[in-house]
């Protein structure tokens, strides 16, 4: 896979990658994230597990700066994603900062989300070319091996609403990876899809995590997935991580009696 | 009732150049509308509400005043500050104007129908707002709305007639002129009448069908 020799990680010798610092969210009275902090190295895979409501996917969605923290800052690779250092002082910071530290990671939606009115090909490379600049036939080259990777290399032409939810997915994957991330966020990838389209997705992503030292961040209720893929995986409670380790671990004997409960209700 | 087919045929000819002249009105008062009606729109979507709220206020401004002020203010107004335009001109820029307000409704709804996960995409993927507008919100927005985008076209096809009322010689301008030179009216008033509904009617059919198969 080209982008596996292609993605120099400058950071990949396990450098913290990820860092929330006291970060707090609320929704309205609802305290969704309570104080967090947590890192993540770079290149490693961590799952993040919990009931629904523990406030794992609006850490995915904070740091896609689809929502603000209320409190707290975040760090990726070294820089603050919404704040900005000026002069030693931390204040909000300005569109054009978040972006450029927003482009370090990439996206897979539950719904998938892609864009309907572009045919897949385009889908791949419309940000490779508008926003890193990539010449367009260099662009569709690297589109077509991306597809080729999630098995859809013959679906280049393609409208979305033509494919199966787990094509879609599979694109959406693609998509993602064009942009050349450091870290890709896994929002219940196949949450949407029908039982028997979750393996083909799943295998596209065991196949990235193995064979690439893209950091993963993923939220998913699947447990073999998550075993299979994790360095570490995370539990979530009422928005603070109860416990956390290697997944054989958390896995066969967690401690919190609350991961038991979890774990005994989704295994 | 006495209908003198001597005379439809004498004022065909006037009626076509009126007609010409109709349609040309409409559609650059369309263009107009629908360019100006977008920006409208994506202003109303803008982060900052310096930029929100006195565009609102214009665009309620406009819609909740009659077309026929509008187009006398412009045309008798505007020269005495100096900006002279023809009657034309006059008239397709409140034509313009008056339907942005309407059109700009119309790209809204378009605009709050793409889902909220189309701009989380575009955002996951770091596009810069202009490139999410031109690339993805729009084209999904426009696509959804054409249909009643056109029926303000035909709106506006019937109410191009008021032009005649600052001189501009359209269809119905052209059957006053026949009407006060000859003193017939029937004839070119009927003719007039069957214009608009000769394009108005299948123009309409035409929005419906597309509605259907742009439905869901």
């Amino acid at each position: 896979m080209a982008t596996e020799t292609d993605h120099t990680n400058p950071a990949v010798d396990g450098s913290e990658l990820i860092r929330f610092d006291q970060v707090t969210k609320r929704f309205g009275d609802n305290v969704v994230l309570d104080n967090l902090d947590f890192s993540v190295s770079s290149g490693k895979h961590v799952t993040l597990i919990g009931p629904s409501g523990s406030g794992k996917t609006t850490i995915l969605r904070l740091l896609m700066t689809l929502l603000k923290p209320d409190e707290g800052t975040i760090k990726v690779d070294g820089d603050y994603l919404t704040h900005e250092d000026k002069g030693g002082k931390l204040v909000p910071a300005g569109e054009k900062h978040t972006r450029e530290v927003r482009k370090k990671i990439g996206m897979v939606f539950q719904q998938f989300n892609l864009f309907p009115n572009m045919r897949v090909l385009r889908n791949i490379t419309e940000a490779p070319v508008h926003v890193l600049g990539l010449d367009k036939d260099e662009a569709e080259v690297r589109a077509r091996e991306l597809l080729d990777l999630v098995g859809l290399g013959d679906k280049c032409d393609a409208y979305p609403t033509q494919l199966s939810g787990g094509q879609q997915q599979r694109v959406a994957i693609a998509r993602a990876l064009a942009m050349r991330p450091q870290v890709m966020l896994l929002d219940e990838v196949t949450s949407a899809l029908d039982p028997e389209l979750v393996a083909g997705v799943l295998d596209v992503l065991r196949d990235i995590a193995h064979t690439t030292d893209i950091t993963m961040l993923c939220v998913t209720h699947e447990m073999n997935f998550a075993r299979d893929i994790s360095d570490d995986v995370l539990m979530f409670d009422s928005g603070r991580v109860i416990e956390s380790g290697p997944p054989e671990k958390i896995f066969t004997e967690p401690e919190h009696e609350r991961t038991r409960e979890f774990l005994s209700a989704v295994l | 009732m006495n209908w003198n087919w001597d005379v439809a045929k004498d004022f065909l000819p006037d009626l076509l150049d009126g007609l010409v002249i109709t349609l040309e009105a409409t559609a650059l008062g369309s263009v107009l509308a629908f360019a100006l009606g977008l920006v409208w729109a994506m202003a109303f979507r803008s982060p900052s509400r310096f930029v929100r709220w006195p565009v609102s206020a214009v665009v309620e401004f406009i819609r909740n005043t009659p077309l026929l002020v509008q187009l006398f203010f412009f045309f008798y107004v505007l020269p005495t500050w100096d900006i002279k335009f023809s009657a034309l001109t006059t008239g397709v820029i409140a034509l313009g104007l008056h339907y942005s307000t309407y059109t700009a409704e119309v790209y809204r709804a378009g605009i709050d129908g793409v889902p909220v996960g189309q701009w989380e995409a575009a955002t996951a993927l770091s596009l810069s707002r202009g490139r999410t507008w031109l690339a993805v919100i729009l084209p999904q927005a426009i696509r959804r709305v054409v249909p009643a985008l056109g029926n303000y076209v035909i709106a506006m096809l019937k109410d191009s007639p008021m032009l005649a009322l600052i001189g501009v010689v359209d269809m119905l301008q052209t059957a006053r002129a026949e009407g006060s030179s000859s003193f017939n009216y029937i004839e070119p008033f009927t003719m007039v009448g069957i214009a608009f509904i000769v394009i108005a009617y299948p123009a309409s059919l035409l929005m419906r069908a597309l509605e259907r198969r742009l439905g869901h």
